[in-house]
């Protein structure tokens, strides 16, 4: 049986791995890929001896900085970035857990200001393995089990 | 007037502990009592002893200091007016949201980018939670948390440190028991915080349902502190320095059969008092319900109204520190 990937390579452009296929949708979101004009493609369920499930986005003539990348670390913290120009990989990223992030995730704590008005979310990053994150204004604790992608 | 004398001669001896450490509060929101410094507390403290010995002075000069209570309040709405007008200064705000623009839908943002034009300072309750962060990032002038839902109300836990420091003429060192309601209760967080910072040995009694959160216990293993975990509220006190109450209430449970069962186990009576050490002293952020029988009230560890009573002059504090009048 072949076990190569059954989607198409990209000339020029980015392929971020490693992505836990549970969270495909997720880091779409985050990434707003919706938004995107160029062709993007997108796999999930592929068999992962890291992840047991994974999922993969290629995406044609997009580059990211790493400061928007690393948005999608809260919800894939082992993917890796190939960056592709005419067919070959020149680069290879890996996404790293950031300091901050505002904006992306929903505070869990229903009495939040943020959950109240149009405020945009800030949360402090406080365990980088585990995924907790500390709101900036109620100082709750949101945890992995319960981001919800804004 | 000895005591007054007292409580001047310890705040003489550490000031020169908080001349020697920075604090800046001029202009500086306080929303949590982590945005102060630990010379911060030490230097309200001090300036509060001031206030204390001669409370009315005129340094607001009828400058505007805007009250705005998003939810009833008895004690800490007083409190700061009480401050407020001893300091000379006027009074705006609203005590209760229904009689505001809140009803016709205004938000928080736009009601302190209002208010803020009108006052010199912003005293602000409101019942959710980073209410008060986001709107000292929103308004041009200082704000002060009087409390923001569950959680934090930083005042409360300044005038605790006041009245632990009255009473034991230190803040280092003092073997401190919290009962009652750990998990919610927003003043022993933030006490365990402050007093974190002056060497405490802590005692945790609660029910299972309500025990001190893990992340304050991780706090105090970080920095080393030791602090011991029970159930029942037993002759353990009696070692106490100060012992701080709380309101263990019944819509905290899951289990109510589990709170009629360990409703009446955190009632403090005076005879659990017998033999206590003598400089031990009650707190409680009050509304007391029962947790605290009124025959303790006549006991000379009773200190909760006093306590009460300090808040004025600690408010008074932090306005006049704020607005650079001290």
């Amino acid at each position: 049986m072949n076990n190569k990937l059954e989607v198409s390579a990209i000339k020029d452009g980015t392929v971020i791995d490693h992505i836990p296929a549970d969270s495909l949708f997720k880091a779409i979101n985050i990434l707003h890929l919706d938004t995107i004009g160029e062709t993007i493609t997108f796999g999930t369920n592929f068999i992962s001896k890291r992840l047991g499930r994974k999922a993969i986005i290629k995406l044609a003539n997009i580059y990211f900085k790493d400061s928007d990348i690393n948005r999608i670390a809260l919800v894939a913290p082992a993917a890796k970035l190939n960056i592709i120009k005419d067919y070959k990989v020149i680069e290879k990223r890996i996404v790293e857990v950031p300091d901050e992030i505002t904006g992306i995730v929903k505070c869990v704590n229903p009495k939040c200001i943020t959950n109240h008005e149009d405020i945009v979310t800030r949360f402090q990053i406080i365990d980088k393995e585990k995924i907790q994150l500390h709101c900036h204004f109620c100082e709750k604790i949101t945890d992995k089990e319960h981001l919800n992608v804004l | 007037m000895l005591f007054w004398v007292n409580t001047c001669t310890i705040f003489n001896r550490n000031k020169e502990l908080s001349h020697n450490k920075e604090y800046s509060m001029k202009n500086k929101s306080l929303v949590s009592i982590t945005d102060y410094s630990k010379a911060d507390y030490l230097k309200i403290l001090e300036v509060a002893a001031d206030f204390e010995q001669n409370s009315y002075q005129n340094l607001l000069n009828g400058k505007v200091i805007a009250s705005l209570f998003f939810e009833p309040s008895t004690r800490t709405r007083l409190s700061f007016e009480s401050a407020i007008n001893r300091l000379g200064g006027k009074c705006i705000g609203i005590s209760d949201s229904s009689t505001s623009s809140v009803t016709k839908g205004e938000t928080l943002y736009d009601t302190i980018k209002v208010v803020s034009n009108y006052s010199e300072l912003i005293v602000m309750r409101h019942p959710l939670e980073g209410s008060a962060r986001y709107a000292s990032e929103q308004s041009k002038v200082p704000v002060v948390n009087a409390g923001d839902g569950a959680n934090q109300h930083p005042t409360q836990t300044l005038l605790d440190l006041y009245s632990i420091y009255k009473t034991q003429e230190k803040l280092d060192n003092i073997n401190i028991f919290m009962v009652g309601d750990l998990k919610f209760g927003r003043t022993v967080h933030s006490l365990l915080m402050a007093m974190s910072e002056f060497n405490a040995t802590f005692n945790f009694i609660s029910p299972d349902e309500l025990k001190m959160p893990e992340e304050y216990k991780m706090h105090l293993d970080k920095i080393g502190l030791s602090y011991n975990e029970q159930r029942d509220l037993d002759e353990s006190i009696l070692g106490a320095d100060i012992v701080y109450m709380t309101r263990v209430q019944k819509e905290r449970f899951s289990d109510l059969i589990e709170y009629e069962r360990t409703k009446n186990a955190y009632v403090l009576k005076s005879e659990m008092l017998k033999g206590a050490k003598e400089n031990m002293k009650v707190l409680h952020p009050l509304p007391r319900v029962n947790e605290i029988d009124l025959d303790v009230d006549e006991s000379t560890h009773a200190y909760y109204f006093d306590q009460a009573r300090n808040g004025v002059f600690v408010r008074q504090a932090i306005i006049a520190l704020i607005l650079g009048l001290k």
